[in-house]
């Protein structure tokens, strides 16, 4: 278990170190950043003073470092639209993020996996049929759309929901429901396939053969074992879903750092830009670290490989 | 299944000489016929084909053309809506019908085209990894957990930004992102064949390494190949859709649906249909894509089905 630990653990930190390139290097891409940052219509000097300023006239090695150093402490630098610790403007939106990533998660695992399991119990039934349909609709429906839908049905012929901003549980209704149900067929395919292996296997038949109650074998024996893979598939679905958080924050105008992202790229806020993509990366990298762990010490099979 | 009914009728009716055994070309026919989801994901995407190729002929107007004393009008089912223009104006007064059906094209060309750079990408990837395994496998592996790792929408976005948002653009940043399920599933079937028997024949017969990999083990990935492939094109429909919405996608005046639905967004509580319209048009093309990709995957391989 050691070995695996630590060996896992290197990948992770190579995958966060190559992650901190990609990010250091995305606001590059245009070519010159001081540009950029400076806006279209600066002079000369405004975009020489804007270069000296945040040290862009030394090599990318020296400035990647730099930048590098001061990120493991938490210094991200300064956003250039606030004039403020690109740290204290994350800090004080990321919450809401958080909030929206678990409550959307806890959606889609809540309505999915009942299904999941309702159609492996009966597979090939309309039970079976209609959870693949729900699945197939949730693959298909482009998230910002249906969260348009919701907003004219829910919020404004309803009246039953606010349509926009962040200030109570009530906002993040719609929005939960929006990123979540775009992971639920993901979960609800999972969970099926799961419970369908367990179930045709040798122990499920010895435990219903020597008179279990069928709930029993169901849920303490079956169930355990089918939602293994669903603890990795949670933290790739979660990290993904932060991502996707980019664009349901922008159509509820809910002021997490998704939103903050979008509005940051669109005035040209690089460090702001920058500082979010590295912490999504990251928290992606930690959070299939602890799930490949934690699955290595629930199936002890994985650590041999 | 159809097979087992065929084998149990000839075993009734005693191997006569009338017995006549279904080619697997028959299989494969009998079961698309079979295959709902198959049969309808084909059929709206034929016809979302042919209004594509056949646009300026199916169109009623330009789609370009504005007219601002025309601003606004709804589709004809509504009160004040006129058949000059069945799905209405938007508002910029452009015929609503013309702009739906141009933007097929816009999203099939994107769609098509992400895919077949990402399908590059990630097939030679995917090949090389589960071909050869080992250190080759490991730095594709780490390839991949990077890319996975990078927050795709967000990314391309920051991107497409920064270069200046086109259709190019759009179309060779997502295709540099979202190569990750071609690798994915390319190198888990790699892995599957290259301990096949007729892959170490070939190897003993002396075959090129090239060889191996474009005559036995290419044609036998072509059918998984082929499902990843249509439901990649699904996705970068919807992943352009996304960008464009957000206004850092395809840039006006182009019809993008996605772009559509942005610019129809303001005006969305009062004039609903500027948003339903080419959200549905959307969720349509993406289901029958996907329909037909799982379809694909049913019939050539019924017992990959999960």
């Amino acid at each position: 278990m050691l070995a695996y630990t630590l060996k896992r653990l290197g990948l992770a930190l190579l995958v966060a170190l190559t992650v901190s390139v990609v990010s250091f290097m995305l606001i590059r891409m245009s070519g010159d950043p001081a540009i950029a940052l400076a806006g279209e219509n600066a002079s000369a000097q405004e975009i020489e003073f804007v270069r000296r300023h945040y040290g862009l006239d030394r090599p990318l090695a020296v400035q990647y470092l730099d930048w590098a150093g001061r990120a493991i402490k938490g210094d991200f630098g300064e956003s250039s639209y606030f004039k403020q610790p690109v740290r204290a403007i994350i800090g004080h939106r990321i919450g809401v993020t958080m909030t929206l990533g678990i409550c959307a998660l806890g959606f889609a695992v809540i309505l999915s996996i009942p299904m999941g399991i309702l159609a492996a119990i009966r597979p090939n039934t309309w039970l079976d049929r209609l959870a693949l349909t729900v699945s197939v609709m949730g693959q298909a429906m482009p998230s910002f759309w249906f969260g348009l839908i919701m907003i004219i049905a829910l919020g404004v012929w309803l009246r039953w929901l606010p349509i926009s901003g962040s200030d109570s549980w009530r906002h993040f209704v719609m929005p939960t429901i929006a990123l979540g149900y775009y992971a639920t067929p993901a979960f609800m395919r999972l969970t099926r396939a799961g419970m369908l292996e367990v179930l045709a296997s040798d122990y499920i038949r010895t435990a219903r053969a020597k008179g279990l109650r069928w709930g029993k074998v169901l849920f303490k024996h079956a169930l355990r074992n089918a939602v293994i893979p669903v603890v990795s598939l949670a933290a790739v679905q979660f990290g993904f879903m932060l991502g996707g958080s980019v664009i349901i924050e922008s159509v509820f105008a809910l002021h997490g750092i998704g939103f903050l992202a979008w509005e940051s790229i669109a005035r040209n806020d690089l460090p702001v830009v920058q500082a979010i993509v590295l912490m999504l990366s990251l928290i992606y990298v930690v959070l299939t670290l602890v799930s490949d762990l934690l699955n290595a010490i629930l199936d002890p099979r994985l650590r041999v490989k | 299944m159809t097979e087992d009914r065929t084998l149990s009728l000839t075993a009734g009716s005693g191997l006569g000489e009338d017995v006549v055994f279904p080619s697997p070309g028959q299989i494969m026919r009998r079961r698309m016929a079979r295959h709902v989801g198959f049969i309808f994901g084909a059929a709206v995407l034929i016809l979302i084909l042919i209004m594509a190729l056949l646009a300026p002929a199916l169109a009623p107007g330009d789609p370009y053309e504005q007219d601002l004393t025309r601003r606004l009008i709804p589709p004809v089912w509504q009160d004040k809506g006129t058949w000059e223009h069945p799905l209405g104006t938007d508002n910029l007064g452009r015929d609503y019908l013309s702009r739906l059906i141009y933007g097929s094209r816009v999203s099939l060309l994107i769609g098509v085209s992400v895919m077949l750079i990402a399908g590059l990408i990630g097939t030679c990837l995917g090949l090389l990894a589960g071909y050869f395994g080992g250190k080759v496998d490991m730095a594709v592996s780490f390839l991949i957990t990077v890319r996975l790792a990078l927050p795709a929408v967000l990314v391309a976005l920051a991107v497409v930004t920064l270069i200046g948002g086109s259709m190019t653009v759009v179309i060779v940043v997502l295709g540099c992102l979202i190569w990750d399920r071609f690798a994915v599933v390319l190198r888990a079937s790699a892995q599957q064949i290259r301990s096949m028997d007729y892959v170490n024949a070939a190897k003993s017969a002396g075959c090129s390494t090239r060889r191996i990999l474009i005559a036995e083990i290419m044609p036998n990935l072509l059918n998984n190949l082929i499902v990843v492939a249509t439901l990649e094109v699904a996705r970068a429909i919807l992943l352009e859709a996304a960008l464009s919405f957000l206004g850092m996608g395809v840039q006006p005046p182009t019809p993008s649906w996605g772009l559509m639905i942005s610019e129809g967004k303001e005006f969305m509580l009062f004039e609903p249909y500027l948003i339903t319209l080419p959200g549905a048009a959307l969720f349509l093309m993406v289901l029958a894509i996907n329909l037909l990709g799982d379809g694909i995957r049913d019939v050539t391989a019924p017992e990959a089905r999960s």
